[in-house]
């Protein structure tokens, strides 16, 4: 009976390499998650000039609305660090919310091919930057439950994983439930 | 199953702290008969998992199925080994094929056309969101023309998927009702459903072409001249009785077996497809305008109509026949879409 505490050994040493690398895997996979993210919000603010260009013309008497657009879309670009840019860029879609509550007064402009082009692109857009937040916020949680659970918490210990930050969504947005359809 | 819980409509046995019917869905009401079908209200995640357990269950049940009746039929010719290493060799060509050309096939029969940017911008747009809340790379989309409102998804593995819509499903859902259909394919391409329906199909079909081997053989070629060994006698003409009956029955259990885990891949579907979108009612309202419109495909036949979110050939009602079924009535899963909702019925 020797080769019992052999094969304990193997079985010990695979469980400590699996674990370790569905840790990589994980940590990995948040930060192509927060790459995502951040391709979507990139692909936003290049998308907002060409809305204001082909609208501001119509809209003469909204001047303010698309200034307030225009103004949160600069500030989303520069902003810098995690927090700053979260708040700057839910700034940007509640700007973004009035804009198109105001274009719903413009028949002609609703007409226009190219402003429901723009913004069926936009509202892809918006969606893609929420899924992709929902989906990092779902990895992190994955890695952070692992990471704090026995037995693995024994290796995340030991490799210093540490628990990543949830990206959180602006107060508006987590006070919009989703509307019945019928 | 100890204990258990026959099923007042189907009298199938389910475990006895079942909410419902495994087979044919019916609610288990707690006290007395309430008239009202309810579905139960399940979260996201564990209604994915039990249905996920199930299939792998049915899966198992299948193959066994098919090894069986190889061993069987060996040991009526003498050798079991020989028997399931016949079975082992059909499977593997069949699985091949399959395999190799599966999902290329299936999109060619129903004249489904790539698209890649342009007019159908919107249906892109959702695909994106969707693969981007499942985490998976970016599938093929392709269109059907069709009035009818479809769609399926095909690929072996999530990095070459495809996913296939029909015209009129685009023209009627709106985007969010579209998000939830999409979610729904997703969902199968994510849990490898398509390999999973790939692998079935090949099963049952290798269960069918090897019970009517066997059939053949022993009713047209059944001559003395072939030598039958020394192991003849009363054990084998058992064994051959025994082949006969297994070979008649198990194309039939084989099929019902791949409707199960058809109608269990669907819920899982739906469910985790409510987990991408958050937002179950969206495919409910979607499989509502799909029940009312109509859901015919061009090139339809019974080969692929498992494939579908709604089978183009049958409609299934609360009250048709669970067990023949490729898909749970329309009726149910939106009832379960919207128990996840938190709404009742």
């Amino acid at each position: 009976m020797q080769w019992i505490p052999a094969i304990l050994a193997i079985a010990i040493v695979a469980w400590f390499v699996g674990t370790y690398n569905r840790l990589v895997r994980l940590r990995n996979q948040i930060q192509n998650a927060w790459h995502q993210i951040e391709v979507q919000l990139k692909r936003r603010h290049d998308l907002i000039p060409n809305l204001v260009e082909v609208v501001k013309d119509y809209m003469s008497y909204e001047q303010e609305t698309l200034a307030r657009v225009v103004e949160a879309r600069g500030a989303a670009v520069s902003a810098r660090g995690t927090a700053a840019q979260a708040k700057a860029e839910n700034a940007l879609t509640e700007s973004l919310k009035s804009l198109f509550a105001v274009v719903e007064n413009y028949p002609d402009l609703k007409a226009n091919q190219n402003v429901a082009s723009l913004q069926e692109e936009l509202t892809g857009t918006e969606n893609k930057i929420s899924f992709a937040r929902q989906y990092y916020n779902d990895s992190v949680m994955t890695f952070n439950n692992t990471i704090q659970s026995i037995p693995s918490n024994v290796i995340a210990s030991v490799f210093d994983f540490r628990p990543s930050e949830y990206f959180e969504a602006g107060e508006e947005a987590k006070a919009v439930p989703k509307a019945d359809l019928r | 199953m100890g204990g258990g819980r026959a099923c007042p409509k189907c009298g199938t046995v389910n475990p006895a702290d079942a909410a419902y019917c495994n087979l044919c869905q019916e609610p288990f009401s707690r006290k007395g008969d309430s008239p009202v079908r309810r579905a139960p209200m399940l979260p996201f995640n564990e209604a994915a998992a039990s249905n996920i357990r199930r299939s792998r269950l049915l899966f198992l049940l299948l193959f066994a199925a098919f090894f069986g009746l190889g061993g069987i039929v060996g040991k009526v010719y003498g050798s079991v080994p020989m028997g399931l290493s016949l079975a082992l060799i059909l499977y593997a060509i069949l699985a091949s094929t399959a395999y190799f050309s599966g999902s290329s096939i299936v999109l060619s029969i129903h004249d489904a056309k790539e698209t890649d940017s342009g007019e159908h911008r919107q249906l892109l747009n959702v695909v994106e969101e969707m693969k981007i809340a499942a985490g998976l790379p970016m599938p093929k989309v392709y269109v059907m023309e069709s009035q009818g409102m479809n769609a399926f998804a095909a690929g072996r593995k999530p990095g070459e998927a495809a996913i296939a819509v029909t015209t009129g499903l685009l023209s009627r859902l709106n985007r969010e009702e579209l998000q939830g259909v999409i979610a729904h394919e997703m969902a199968h391409v994510k849990s490898r459903d398509t390999l999973h329906n790939i692998c079935a199909a090949v099963l049952v079909g290798a269960i069918a072409l090897l019970s009517d081997m066997f059939l053949r053989d022993t009713f047209f070629f059944r001559g003395r001249s072939r030598a039958r060994g020394e192991g003849g006698g009363r054990g084998n003409v058992a064994f051959l009785l025994l082949g006969i009956v297994l070979a008649l029955l198990a194309p039939l259990a084989a099929r019902l077996l791949q409707m199960s885990i058809s109608r269990q891949r669907e819920y899982h579907a739906d469910a985790a497809g409510a987990e991408f979108t958050r937002n179950p009612l969206g495919l409910a309202s979607a499989l509502e305008k799909i029940s009312r419109e109509g859901a015919e495909v061009p090139g339809e036949n019974r080969g692929t109509q498992h494939l579908f979110i709604v089978n183009p050939l049958r409609a299934f009602t609360a009250d048709s026949s669970a067990l023949l079924s490729t898909h749970p009535s329309t009726e149910l899963r939106i009832q379960r879409l919207r128990a996840m909702a938190g709404l009742g019925t």
